[in-house]
């Protein structure tokens, strides 16, 4: 027996193609998912430098970012229009498989990879796009990368980096009822901050994580970017395994049980050493609400804006935050309007998601004056929920059904929240103009989202009783 | 790409923290497909009003700071997206050096694709350049080879992986250097198969 270890540094040994004294280690990529928006430029200089794909069958390309999701057949936009045909272009030259727009499979890059089972255990990840951090809920290393590092990988399938020091998110008790993944990771950076896991790669460690669902997981580990973090993961399990089997691309028969045991055995060991361990208890988490400009600044739904003469720091980011956002401080979450309501994006847009909102809105109507849609994460997510009526469910109460994408998470389609509105968003990001030019973002969970389409304000949730389980 | 070894110019002071990749090149400029231009549309939305003038209250608008070439942040600078569309823009705009008391992982390392020197430094000292710098045109001297930045009067070191720092100083192409690797690649493909 050796010096316990944790998944992370595992991973890690097992990817270092070379190692040097004051060099970064040369780490091998499993696989290297690609989109339209930051893969244009590597291709073309892989072009301009007469370099090959090195291993297609490694990588894999969909359109996500650009897509309308309404009218998909007529794409209006000229710009986005030929980034996408540049993808189609180059995944051709290249040999490299593609979910293009037309394609059942297509979808954000971050829900089809564990949809077709590409996302597995153990694997080194990355795509040019922060989010892909959303793969390490399989006890993969998942990392987002710049354009420069998709024309690296593309032309040598790995990456120098340095070794990223580790973190323990520990997640002690249960989440109560109506209190969701998306409300535990907005807690956690709400306490420790937007920049708590720079340099580190956090595993997310606890009772309460444990108990979480694949789907869940993700929901946690996507946002490990708004924490800062290089990556953030979940030591495989049962659960892992349960929702990897009979997957396209898992292994199958005999090969899929010495996978399992592989997977397994990359678990963190018992008494294993991290950098840092932070921890926080689950029963104390509420719904959250962001009211200001980063994904920090959030408080339970029962909660007001803070006022910007009683914070310990940033006084003037606070204040900044609160103008752009036409709040007032000590103003109460619950008085907040909003006119759009987005339930989507690669944090928040699968069918576990998509179930729990409609739950909420089964029965109601979308408040007058609130513009409401549901954008499903892939095409595969809008067939399935389409076979369980819930299109049905949120078309009868006034909510608009779209096709798949990333759609107003980022604005870069149709679907724009315009200057001065307000959204409560299922995403991840409430920058300034996130979601449009002046856009304001409330970040919350698709229950919470879906509530407050039915209120036309910020309500908490757990006054619904199907959010309680009743 | 362009060596970087010693650089002296004016330094821009942006006295905010958090400064997001969305700020720093916002979405509707990611459709181009090519890798120059960007720099017209830096701070897009904090330089611009809707209507294409210019929001005279935001500093980099102030012709005091025309052709600085460094730039001095706030705390998380870049953090968010992973696009290099940002550094893009900043290089493109005229920025060799960004400082900062701390930068976002990614796009730390975006920098250096890109002829960017990033350096961290405390933050009393990034405070003080930046009042300096809103105080009257302040230009900085910033050495790689020693890792020195200086005033004239005061002189910080810094800093930084010799990685980057060799990247930096011979302008490399990574890919290159990369593949003169190649065979240990393929040991390692072998092994997996």
């Amino acid at each position: 027996m050796g010096q316990a270890k944790t998944i992370i540094e595992k991973i890690w040994n097992k990817h270092v193609v070379h190692e040097e004294e004051g060099k970064p280690d040369l780490l091998y990529i499993d696989l290297h998912l690609v989109h339209e928006v930051t893969s244009p430029q590597a291709f073309e200089g892989l072009r301009m430098s007469g370099r090959k794909v090195r291993r297609p069958d490694r990588t894999y390309a969909t359109m996500d970012h650009n897509v309308p999701t309404v009218h998909r057949n007529v794409i209006k936009d000229a710009v986005s229009k030929k980034q996408m045909e540049t993808l189609k272009a180059n995944c051709e030259e290249f040999g490299v498989d593609l979910a293009d727009i037309d394609h059942p499979d297509q979808g954000i890059v971050h829900v089809i990879g564990p949809e077709l089972g590409l996302t597995q255990p153990g694997k080194t990840i990355v795509c040019g796009d922060s989010h892909t951090s959303t793969h390490g809920a399989f006890g993969a290393l998942a990392f987002g990368i710049g354009t420069s590092e998709v024309e690296h990988v593309l032309a040598t399938q790995s990456l120098w980096q340095s070794k990223p020091k580790t973190m323990e998110v520990k997640v002690e008790g249960k989440l109560g009822t109506g209190v969701t993944a998306k409300d535990l990771i907005l807690a956690i950076i709400g306490k420790f901050g937007v920049r708590f896991g720079t340099g580190h790669v956090i595993e997310y460690t606890g009772e309460a994580v444990r108990n979480l669902s694949m789907e869940e997981r993700m929901t946690v580990c996507n946002m490990s970017i708004e924490a800062g973090a290089r990556a953030g993961l979940i030591s495989p399990d049962e659960t892992t395994v349960n929702y990897l089997q009979g997957r396209r691309h898992t292994p199958s028969g005999k090969e899929f049980d010495v996978a399992v045991d592989e997977w397994l055995s990359l678990a963190s060991d018992e008494g294993a050493k991290y950098d840092q361990t932070v921890s926080i208890h689950a029963n104390e988490i509420e719904p959250q609400v962001t009211w200001g400009t980063n994904p920090s600044q959030s408080v339970p739904v029962g909660g007001n804006v803070p006022d910007p003469l009683e914070v310990a720091e940033d006084a003037d980011g606070v204040q900044r935050a609160i103008e752009y956002m036409g709040l007032e401080a000590g103003q109460s979450i619950q008085s907040i309007p909003v006119e759009h309501v987005f339930i989507g994006s690669c944090t928040n847009s699968r069918m576990s998601d998509l179930r729990r909102a409609a739950d909420i809105v089964k029965g109601g109507r979308v408040h007058e004056g609130v513009k409401a849609i549901v954008v499903p994460g892939s095409q595969t997510v809008k067939q399935q929920a389409e076979a369980e009526g819930l299109d049905t469910i949120f078309l009868t109460a006034g909510f608009e059904w779209r096709d798949a994408g990333c759609s107003m998470c980022l604005a870069m389609n149709d679907d724009i929240v315009p200057p001065g509105e307000r959204c409560a968003s299922t995403s991840n990001r409430n920058f300034e103009g996130r979601q449009g030019n002046g856009a304001r973002t409330h970040l919350v969970s698709p229950e919470m989202a879906a509530a407050a389409a039915l209120e036309g304000r910020f309500v908490d949730v757990r006054k619904f009783a199907s959010a309680v389980g009743g | 790409m362009e060596p970087l070894k010693q650089h002296t110019g004016l330094v821009y002071p942006l006295n905010r923290t958090n400064v997001d990749t969305d700020q720093i090149i916002p979405k509707q400029f990611l459709k181009r497909i090519e890798r120059q231009g960007f720099g017209q549309f830096l701070f897009y939305n904090w330089r611009f009003n809707e209507d294409g003038s210019k929001k005279e209250e935001f500093s980099l608008n102030d012709p005091v700071y025309e052709g600085a070439s460094i730039l001095v942040g706030g705390e998380n600078f870049g953090c968010g997206s992973s696009r290099e569309h940002a550094p893009w823009a900043i290089q493109d705009f005229g920025f060799k050096v960004v400082i900062a008391p701390s930068f976002a992982d990614i796009f730390y390392n975006n920098c250096f694709k890109n002829g960017i020197l990033p350096i961290q430094l405390p933050i009393e000292t990034t405070e003080n350049m930046i009042k300096e710098a809103e105080d009257h045109p302040y230009e900085l001297k910033v050495d790689l080879e020693k890792q020195e930045v200086t005033d004239g009067s005061r002189t910080v070191s810094f800093d930084i992986q010799p990685y980057h720092k060799e990247m930096l100083l011979n302008g490399w192409d990574e890919i290159a250097v990369t593949l003169t690797y190649q065979d240990k690649i393929d040991q390692y493909e072998q092994k997996l198969s």
